[in-house]
């Protein structure tokens, strides 16, 4: 099916009239805007045939025989790209905002490799087998880091080398690695549910195939290598919002949960148990990961550990496999990717229009910007998971699925983070618009370009609209876990 | 047959060892070649002596002889030699060349050239 | 049918050409005669390489004289290929060497460069088509004397040492070759190639035989620049004229791999090679030193073409690596790896060629700023980086894919960790060149000044080649595959 093509080309021809495009900024994001629109109307375009059963698929090419470059479109690509490219539009909008009163350097490059993030994000989401999302993968890593360089400063070209390292490495060393022996294994690389490689390995190769899958995604983060994630920090925030809270780290997830359901199966998973040992990885990042968050001042620092630590909910409703978690971790996919993006627009709102970053410097900041603290304050509820707040549903289903696998434990880990996360990120608006901070430092600061307020408006109406409305994610998961 | 009945296998050890000792013991790039073309030459004394075959005449039709020598390894080490020859003067060519622009042909004065650069 | 002469006419062609170009001593003339030639040759070698697809082997006798008493060419598939490689490649570099060259070398002496140049290629071409041992060794001198007198035009002085050098350890080389070669005809009276193969004693311990090989392996494992032999390579593609290096790092050591395949295979025999020698464990030990270590060096290199020197040294450990899984999956990812290396890093000493003729120097801190001032040019040469680390989508992929296939059949992991190790290697000492003309402004703003066409568009082909072979796969794999079904179908 050709629009499958097409989800891939539409930014891609975006990265190029942009690039093309320095010296009219306006008609360059209005581009970039439409084919936003577009790209987010072509994957909605997608879903009726998902539903009903039908994968529409497209083959680009094939360079290895039996291992073709190829899409299709399946329930959790569709709640993935849907999720990635809503959130394009909406950062677009806000970097119009963000870039311009910043007045960042290279904007055009900015937008450019921008757009080959999101065709890299959509090949990630609409990959049909290990081969395919292998080179999607690297294609994002290879086109994010530009943008984490952007500055060009040594701060950014050591953080470049980081970002670069350690995902190339994990993702050479293990993911290729365990890529090559699933092939080897089972002759193919397609993803089928109920997965591949049921009768052809020992539950030993199994639990060491999973493990190297599992840290092989390096964009998943967990621990131990998750150190590039808030190196990427120096990237315009823009860059953070977007790649580093939903595309790079949710592509690096969302890959754990479709080799968990489509190479493995959930059942071969549950019934070999060698997997049990990575639940404790995840939940150690998840607590971890928090804990660091609690003691950084900087707050893209604070919110890219909290993404660290977020990211291992889904890590384990992956490892868990069962229906409620893998529901759970889906639901977590999108959810904690409209809450997080919603913070990170605050925070580089707050960088704009005040210059600061440091969290001890904001009280008081809130009666200056009332409405950025306040889309933070609603952000946070739900990256913590409180109810009315979209963040509610993942956590609710992870928590159902660690008692249906019998790990009541988890739910205990659960609900410490949940505490933590309160701890780490409630503080910041409640001080914001409480405490009184030094009225002289404070004269001139405004409220953030309208571009950037209209951002996070949306972000944060959407986490409450997909409390109460949570149906269309439902519907298609059911479609997998069933 | 004894080992020293193969005495031209000894030969050619011994030449082929010499010139190989002189290209590396030497930093007189001249020498070098000069070890060189005797490695060379080993090699064509060893086909040379192939060809030879007990109480073999020479490959000539002539009364009375039955036997002749190969005549194909002479042949073929005439090629050798020609390539032999082309190596020595393209070498030595370079030596003049290195001659001039460093005014040196001993390897440990142009390596100090070069590192004082 | 095609005519069987044209496997003749594919060398004799710049051979008689050459002299002509000594005769003329216009530069510009000269190149006109070396690209008509060039190009005849290149599609002469398409033709036989389409026949031999077909039909599987076209062969040529001198003067009429049947095999073991003439000398005859013989063409499968695996020369096949290689000469269509070579003179692809020379075809592009050619392009590229007209304005490249005009820069370096001085207009009168510009006759003999092209001469040494036809005589190179002539040498190149005729060790691939010819089935007789000592014409293969006749060749190979052939082209090695040409190519120290190419790399002797190096505008550097050094140039001349490195050109010393090469010609000191290749003589050595070729005289090894040359007594391997007299002990196999000492051995079976014959030096044609297919017919040493039938007429070696089979089955029975041959310490003749056995000596040969290793004369032969040792000497082209100089001309290959197999670790530990590899000592001139570095310096001489570093101060070679930049389309030279282009031209020997994309053809010349890809020729004497083939030799080197050519007498394990069709002479000596897959059983012998590998099973009565220990070569395999050789072979990827050698291999896995050659990744690491010339991987390693290159990281702490100044000068960006010696970096890519010695990553050609550690490209050819892995396609020993590939020969010294013995199997068939190994064979072929190593005839993939030199089919698409040759683009790769043809690519790259172009794109460093086209830095040179701008900037001047290719030393890293020349390069500052150069994404800027030379924005074609080095995306050129980050695609053909990314393609030689190995990233999915380059023909760099497609190769190491194959030898980890390769790797695994075999249940040899620890190969797994050493090509892993080696693309991260590579990585770090790409990415140096890449943050320097990227993200490293020069001292002071210069203007933009971008290489001409004329070196750019050779370039790009280059590029474009190493990523249309990661894509469609179906020449590089197919071939490789049939290649290395042939030359195990020689052994008994």
């Amino acid at each position: 099916m050709i629009s499958l093509l097409f989800i891939l080309l539409v930014p891609l021809a975006t990265a190029l009239a942009v690039s093309r495009l320095t010296a009219w900024p306006n008609v360059r994001e209005a581009i970039s805007l439409l084919s936003g629109g577009f790209l987010f109307a072509l994957v909605l375009s997608l879903i009726p045939s998902v539903l009903d059963g039908s994968q529409p698929s497209y083959t680009i090419a094939e360079p290895i025989a039996g291992l073709p470059i190829q899409l299709r479109a399946e329930p959790l690509g569709v709640i993935f790209s849907a999720t990635a490219s809503f959130l394009w539009l909406v950062t677009t909008l806000y970097s119009i905002g963000y870039m311009r009163s910043h007045g960042a350097s290279n904007q055009s490059r900015f937008y450019a490799f921008f757009a080959v993030a999101i065709t890299s994000t959509m090949g990630v989401a609409f990959s049909a087998n290990l081969f395919t999302l292998f080179l999607f993968y690297e294609l994002l890593t290879f086109s994010t880091y530009p943008l984490v360089t952007h500055t060009g400063t040594v701060a950014a070209r050591k953080a470049g080398r980081t970002y670069l390292s350690i995902l190339l490495t994990t993702s050479m060393a293990f993911f290729l690695v365990a890529i090559v022996w699933t092939w080897n294994l089972s002759g193919t690389g397609d993803f089928k549910i109920g997965g591949i490689l049921e009768d052809n390995a020992t539950p030993f190769t199994i639990g060491l195939l999973y493990a190297l899958f599992v840290f092989g995604i390096g964009k998943a983060a967990l621990m131990p290598f998750h150190r590039w994630l808030p190196a990427a920090m120096v990237a315009p925030t823009p860059v953070s919002a977007l790649l580093h809270a939903v595309a790079v780290v949710k592509a690096g997830v969302f890959a754990i949960l479709k080799i968990t359901i489509y190479i493995f199966g959930l059942d071969l998973i549950g019934e070999t148990g060698m997997s049990t040992w990575l639940l404790w990885v995840a939940s150690a990042t998840i607590v971890i990961a928090s804990l660091i968050a609690l003691q950084q001042d900087n707050l893209k620092r604070r919110l890219a550990y909290s993404t660290v630590s977020q990211l291992s909910y889904i890590v384990m409703g992956a490892i868990l496999a069962n229906s409620n978690a893998i529901l759970g971790a889906t639901m977590h996919i999108t959810m904690h990717a409209v809450g997080k993006i919603t913070l990170f627009f605050c925070a580089g709102a707050i960088l704009v229009a005040s210059h600061k970053t440091r969290v001890s410097e904001m009280d008081g900041l809130g009666r200056r910007m009332p409405f950025t603290m306040a889309a933070f304050f609603v952000g946070a509820i739900s990256v913590a998971g409180l109810p009315p707040l979209g963040g509610f549903w993942g956590k609710w289903h992870l928590a159902l699925g660690s008692l249906d696998a019998g790990y009541s434990i988890l739910v205990a880990v659960l609900m410490v983070s949940t505490l933590l996360n309160i701890a780490y990120l409630i503080p910041i608006p409640l001080r914001a618009f409480f405490f009184k901070g030094p009225s002289q430092e404070y004269c001139g600061i405004k409220e953030a370009p309208v571009a950037c307020l209209l951002a996070m408006g949306i972000t944060a109406f959407c986490s409450l609209v997909l409390f109460f409305y949570p149906e269309p994610l439902y519907q298609l998961v059911i479609e997998i876990v069933n | 047959m004894s080992a020293l009945g193969l005495y031209n296998y000894w030969i050619v050890i011994f030449l082929m060892m010499t010139g190989f000792y002189v290209v590396i013991s030497s930093g007189n790039l001249v020498k070098k070649i000069i070890g060189l073309s005797l490695f060379q030459a080993s090699v064509f004394i060893l086909y040379i002596s192939l060809g030879k075959i007990s109480n073999g005449g020479p490959p000539i039709l002539r009364e009375g002889v039955e036997l002749y020598s190969n005549p194909l390894p002479h042949v073929l080490i005439l090629t050798a030699i020609v390539v032999g020859v082309s190596t020595t003067a393209l070498g030595l060519s370079l030596v003049v060349r290195i001659k001039e622009s460093y005014g040196a042909v001993e390897e440990e004065e142009i390596h100090r050239q070069d590192e004082s650069l | 049918m095609i005519d069987s002469q044209l496997l003749l006419l594919q060398v004799t062609l710049p051979l008689i050409a050459a002299p002509i170009c000594l005769l003329i001593k216009s530069g510009r003339a000269c190149w006109a005669i070396a690209f008509i030639v060039t190009i005849s040759s290149f599609s002469l070698a398409a033709i036989v390489f389409s026949y031999v697809l077909t039909y599987g082997v076209l062969e040529y006798n001198f003067g009429g004289w049947v095999a073991p008493w003439g000398i005859s060419y013989r063409v499968d598939i695996v020369n096949g290929l290689i000469a269509l490689l070579v003179s692809a490649i020379t075809t592009i570099v050619l392009v590229f060497a007209r304005t490249s060259v005009s820069n370096e070398i001085k207009n009168k002496n510009q006759s003999i460069f092209y001469t040494a140049w036809l005589l190179c290629l002539a040498g190149l071409l005729g060790i691939t088509v010819t089935g007789d041992a000592f014409n293969l060794f006749v060749f190979l001198e052939i082209s090695s004397l040409a190519s120290y007198v190419l790399i002797a035009f190096g505008q550097d002085r050094r140039a001349l040492t490195a050109s010393y050098q090469y010609l000191v350890m290749g003589t050595i080389g070729a005289t090894f070759i040359l007594i391997g070669v007299g002990l196999l005809y000492a051995m079976t009276g014959t030096l044609n190639m297919v017919d040493i193969a039938a007429r070696l004693p089979q089955g029975v311990t041959n310490r003749t035989a056995q000596t040969a090989l290793a004369f032969l392996v040792v000497g082209v494992g100089l001309k290959l620049a197999l670790f530990p032999l590899h000592l001139w390579l570095p310096n001489a593609y570093t101060f070679a004229p930049s389309a030279v290096g282009a031209f020997l790092a994309a053809t010349a050591t890809k020729v004497a791999i083939y030799v080197l395949l050519r007498f394990l295979f069709t002479v000596f025999g897959f059983n012998f090679s590998f099973e009565e020698m220990p070569l395999d464990l050789i072979f990827v030990t050698l291999g896995i030193v050659a990744v690491i270590s010339a991987s390693a060096v290159a990281i702490f290199q100044d000068n960006v073409k010696r970096m890519f020197a010695y990553s050609s040294v550690a490209q050819i450990g892995y396609m020993i690596i590939g020969l010294g899984l013995s199997s068939k999956a190994g064979l072929t990812a190593s005839i993939l790896h030199l089919f698409n290396h040759a683009w790769i890093k043809g690519g790259i000493f172009l794109a460093l060629g086209c830095v040179a003729y701008k900037l001047g120097s290719v030393r890293l801190g020349a390069l500052a700023g150069a994404g800027y001032r030379m924005p074609w040019t080095m995306a050129a040469f980050l695609l053909a980086g990314l393609s030689l680390i190995g990233v999915p989508l380059t023909a760099g992929f497609i190769s190491k894919w194959y030898l980890f296939e390769a790797a695994i059949e075999k249940d040899w992991w620890l190969m797994l960790i050493v090509i892993v190790m080696g693309s991260l290697l590579s990585l770090i000492y790409v990415w140096r060149v890449i943050e320097m003309a990227y993200l490293r402004r020069p001292d002071h703003e210069e203007e933009k000044s971008e290489a001409p066409l004329s070196l750019l568009l050779p370039t790009w082909v280059l590029v474009f080649a190493s990523f249309y072979f990661g894509l469609d796969t179906r020449l590089s794999v197919g071939v490789a595959h049939k290649a290395a079904e042939t030359l195990i179908g020689y052994s008994p």
